[in-house]
């Protein structure tokens, strides 16, 4: 992967995506061979991970699930509080800093574990099918707002889904995987034009790339049935 | 109508219920011995409410003073499980026989081992009281979100920080159920030890005045110590439940469930 680069893993379930993200993100160890990170390093705050839950804290408001980074760094201050605000501002829940979770809907949800993601500013993003369990009306949302904070912060993105649309509206890169034995059959770069708008979706170089990724998963697919 | 229906329901079924039981009483000329009718109980109540409240009193010491020593005691012990498995591993069995012991057998060996009657009583209420905290607490503590851990892991949280910021705030509403329970508890434990140890004198908690009763055929009186008892239980319960409910109203699903529906 190259910086800035925004690649989606796509695969039929079981194949190791979310495993592989683990890796990276020194949550697991491999079962064989290494995995090297050579973006910055391993270091607190310089990985940001989104799970397919928001994964908050349901005792601590917005604000204190967005500060839990610096609190666990021992980094609580003005400048902690003003990136907190920030990040919170930037996925477009200004004036939420109060709420508790369970008082947002599942969607603002996820934009709370986005911005907590974010808002160290890490040089890997990891996102492990954050937005698998929301509706379509708000995955196309999140869609765009994930796409405009990555244009603007160019954070280098890995993103696990198994939505083909998904990963060909959002990547550069397109990555599939198939299971038994996990591995990746294919690596698709998109040439869509950037930066990605809504239209890009009835453009026809957007259901041709769908279709080129359809058939490449189908092949993983197939090679695993055989 | 919603708001007046929980209160009034159950209220109704009470009066409906007591008077049955007046004019059953009257009706079948059932010795007062026998069976009190609740207006018999309730002039025994006003009569003796005094000495009996100051008996309350006794009781209640014993039994607040149960509950904040199994809070604690179970609180510590249930971190001290948490940190290490090797301690729970050793010691919850034992926890668990201290449980399953029924203390109308142990209580006597207490009071004759401890010889200050207070004590001896808040030992037995204690332990009673004090296994529902250490076990939820425990199922808490130990049941942080897989995923908020692997977070910390990877924002490079201390063993501390983890234990602080995750999971005592994880146990809070197990370690609130265990004390709802104990403290219902605690009052059996007390009542259970006095019966025991049916200390005479200045310092009689309730459960003796009950016993008291009982030989004298004052049943007035018996029945009017029995509903202070549970008046008292029930007080307890519902002051355990609120401060639950107030530490519990921003977040968690047995709190916040009423405003949602």
């Amino acid at each position: 992967m190259r910086r800035g680069e925004f690649v989606s893993l796509l695969g039929p379930s079981g194949c190791g995506k979310s495993t592989l993200l683990r890796i990276v993100a020194g949550l697991a160890e491999p079962s064989s061979g290494t995995c090297r990170v050579a973006l910055g390093d391993r270091r607190a705050g310089h990985i940001g991970f989104v799970f397919q839950d928001p994964t908050l804290m349901p005792w601590s408001n917005v604000a204190n699930n967005v500060l839990l980074p610096f609190r666990i760094a021992h980094r609580v201050d003005i400048a902690a509080r003003a990136r907190v605000a920030a990040a919170i501002e930037a996925v477009g829940l200004g004036g939420f800093e109060r709420a508790y979770p369970h008082q947002l809907s599942g969607g603002m949800r996820m934009r709370v574990s986005i911005a907590r993601a974010l808002v160290t500013d890490p040089d890997l993003l990891l996102l492990d099918e954050p937005f698998a369990a929301l509706d379509e009306i708000t995955r196309l949302a999140l869609n765009d707002d994930l796409l405009r904070l990555w244009e603007r912060h160019r954070p280098t993105i890995l993103f696990v889904t198994h939505s083909v649309f998904e990963s060909v509206y959002l990547s550069t890169r397109i990555a599939v995987m198939a299971r038994r034995p996990g591995r990746i059959v294919a690596d698709l770069s998109v040439d869509l034009p950037q930066p990605r708008q809504r239209a890009v979706r009835m453009a026809p170089g957007y259901a041709a790339m769908c279709e080129t990724v359809s058939a490449a998963l189908t092949t993983a697919m197939s090679g695993e049935a055989a | 109508m919603n708001r007046v229906w929980p209160i009034l329901a159950p209220v109704a079924v009470g009066a409906v219920f007591l008077g049955l039981w007046e004019a059953l009483v009257r009706w079948n000329d059932i010795p007062v011995y026998i069976l009190p009718p609740p207006s018999a109980i309730a002039a025994s109540l006003w009569t003796d409410g005094p000495s009996l409240l100051g008996s309350l009193l006794v009781t209640l010491r014993v039994t607040l003073a149960a509950l904040a020593a199994a809070a604690l005691f179970g609180g510590a012990l249930a971190l001290l499980f948490s940190l290490s498995r090797i301690v729970e591993l050793s010691f919850f069995p034992y926890a668990v026989i201290l449980q399953v012991t029924p203390i109308v057998a142990i209580a006597p060996l207490i009071i004759i081992w401890v010889h200050t009657p207070f004590l001896a009583l808040l030992v037995c209420a204690w332990i009673v009281a004090f296994f529902p905290i250490v076990s939820n607490t425990t199922v808490g503590l130990n049941s942080a979100d897989r995923n908020l851990l692997a977070l910390f892991r990877l924002y490079g949280a201390s063993r501390w920080q983890v234990l602080w910021l995750l999971r005592l705030p994880t146990a809070l509403p197990y370690f609130l159920a265990g004390l709802r329970i104990s403290g219902g508890l605690a009052l059996i434990g007390a009542v259970v030890a006095e019966f025991v140890a049916g200390t005479g004198g200045a310092e009689t908690g309730l459960a003796f005045r009950i016993l008291e009763a009982g030989y004298r055929l004052a049943i007035p009186r018996l029945f009017a110590a029995l509903v202070l008892l549970s008046l008292t239980g029930i007080v307890i319960y519902l002051i355990l439940d609120g401060i639950s409910r107030r530490l519990l109203k921003n977040w968690h699903e047995s709190a916040t469930a009423e405003d949602e529906t």
